[in-house]
């Protein structure tokens, strides 16, 4: 075989091999998508009763359904802020002054993103019970706080790692405190290591089974919801709102890249 | 001059760092050392947990049905660790690699599937693989098998779902890893005589390492814990220990052995952590 030839069958078993991986990746995808429109009405909801759209109307009428979901963007949406606004100024902190436990405190922090989440999930659960917290919206919120905030931290943190002191020296040179350059000079810099924290923790929160599943008492979240359904067999309705779920954040990215991309090209 | 101090470095520390301390200390640090503590508790006839110094809930970790089921839970996470690296290596290198313009789509391609709830997308296999799914059927109607096969609740499946729940935590780090990769390096390794097989051994490999390790660290240790998996794929016939773990807590409502269970997690973590390190491996990247 000529060198050319042989380069072009390498580069076929290459395009073969990663549509392959694509496939494994996409495949229960396209099995909810194909699911939400099955006329099927009896449990399971497995068998192929002909196609229908009707589950994406009966969708709206099933308030606990809904209200998962409501829940689930309830959550992120509070616990996001909390642990960017508490992990923004710690990773500053932590990088521009010195005190003692520094490395304490790096330990803690390394611990969310590495230990099991069960582990985490339980022990908040011993915890809230312990202390006569009530099980729900809140212990969710302050155990979703607490697994994202480490991810906000090192985003930032990575950010910092290029960061010119020298700015926030002109500033208070030219006469603003240190309030002011933190808001004026600081944040702005950081900008875009906070929003890819504040990002990362929002898919987090919104994904989250295993520690929901502990402290949720009779707070559902849209996850928690599927998790009861499938002892009975997920309804196509359920699979109607994940299909509709994946299709908002698509849109959302191809808006936001496509944004980036012009800006990159100006 | 020590007024200054304390304004100058003492007060701008404890508002910027105070609130992210006192966050990991009650929720991070005190409820792991409650786990501790409660470890070495006992129940009352209540199923409460009383304050009474036992170590039994240790003794019970040696029940031959919890050894298996450890040997099994590491087994499974062991196949998916290799798994992962089989095939998100060369997959990593091949998307990191391309002179395309759609590198960005192909990395996006990876990420976007996980955008939808991992439960269901796990549900979604069971539906696929079942005896009346997508797979049978195709294969029956192809004449390939005359009956449905029993695909699901083997420990095999088990192992496909916790492949598939982790296989973007042992993408992330390669394509990092490879992308940062010299080009210049292979050429001149390639210029110097070297075959295919001995740069990629003693170039590529080297330089690339450390992606396979935290992507090894992100991938096992969530497998000992993903219970959901075992339960909806594996049927119980595959538990890991984090479904020893999850019973303790709901059903058998033994928050003592449970507490136990989760030190062996616990301890497996720490040491596995620490080979990490030891092999150079930095903490900070197994977060971005």
């Amino acid at each position: 075989m000529s060198r050319q030839g042989k380069r072009k069958t390498k580069k076929g078993i290459g395009i073969a091999f990663c549509t392959c991986v694509y496939l494994f990746l996409f495949l229960p995808i396209l099995v909810i998508v194909v699911n939400s429109f099955n006329a099927t009405t009896s449990k399971p909801y497995l068998t192929w009763k002909g196609f229908t759209f009707d589950w994406y109307v009966r969708l709206f009428d099933n308030g606990a359904l809904l209200s998962s979901f409501g829940n689930t963007i309830i959550i992120a949406v509070v616990s996001t802020l909390l642990a960017t606004m508490i992990g923004t100024l710690g990773a500053f902190g932590m990088y521009k002054y010195k005190f003692k436990g520094k490395g304490v405190i790096d330990g803690l922090l390394y611990i969310p993103v590495v230990i099991p989440e069960i582990v985490l999930g339980i022990s908040l659960l011993s915890l809230f019970t312990n202390v006569n917290i009530p099980r729900g919206m809140l212990t969710l919120i302050l155990a979703h706080v607490t697994f994202s905030v480490p991810f906000v931290i090192f985003n930032v943190r990575a950010r910092l790692s290029g960061y010119d002191n020298s700015i926030e020296e002109a500033s208070m040179d030219l006469g603003a405190n240190r309030v002011i350059t933190f808001f004026e000079i600081t944040l702005p810099v950081l900008a875009p290591g906070i929003a890819g924290g504040a990002l990362l923790a929002f898919t987090l929160s919104i994904d989250d089974v295993i520690i929901s599943y502990f402290v949720n008492g009779q707070t559902k979240t849209y996850p928690l919801k599927v998790m009861e359904s499938i002892k009975s067999g997920v309804a196509p309705d359920v699979n109607a709102l994940s299909t509709l779920i994946l299709l908002g954040t698509i849109v959302l990215v191809v808006l936001t890249q496509s944004d980036f991309l012009k800006k990159k090209k100006a | 001059m020590k007024k200054h101090q304390w304004r100058a470095n003492t007060l701008p520390s404890l508002v910027t760092v105070g609130p992210v301390t006192l966050w990991l200390l009650f929720f991070v640090a005190v409820p792991l050392i409650y786990v501790g503590v409660m470890s070495f508790c006992s129940l009352d006839q209540y199923y409460n947990v009383t304050f009474q110094f036992t170590l039994d809930n240790y003794k019970r970790l040696f029940d031959v049905n919890y050894i298996k089921i450890y040997g099994q839970s590491v087994l499974i996470a062991f196949l998916t660790t290799i798994i992962c690296i089989l095939v998100a290596y060369p997959f990593s290198f091949l998307i990191a690699r391309t002179k395309s313009k759609k590198k960005m789509i192909l990395y996006m391609l990876v990420i976007i599937p996980f955008w939808t709830n991992s439960l269901i997308r796990i549900y979604g296999w069971k539906t696929f693989l079942g005896t009346t799914g997508w797979l049978n059927t195709a294969l029956q109607f192809l004449h390939i098998t005359s009956e449905p096969l029993e695909l699901l609740f083997h420990r095999g499946t088990t192992v496909l779902g916790m492949v598939y729940c982790l296989f973007p935590f042992m993408v992330l780090p390669l394509y990092t890893a490879i992308e940062k990769l010299d080009g210049s390096l292979l050429e001149a390794s390639a210029d110097l005589g070297a075959k295919g097989f001995s740069t990629f051994f003693e170039v590529i490999l080297p330089l690339t390492a450390s992606g396979i390790f935290s992507g090894s660290i992100m991938v096992f240790i969530p497998a000992l814990g993903y219970f959901f998996v075992a339960d909806i794929l594996g049927g119980g016939n595959s538990d890991v220990i984090g479904n020893l773990i999850e019973r303790q807590f709901q059903s058998g409502n033994n928050w003592p052995l449970g507490a136990a269970l989760s030190i062996i997690l616990i301890l497996i973590t720490l040491l596995l952590v620490k080979i990490y390190q030891k092999l150079g491996g930095d903490m900070e990247s197994l977060g971005v």
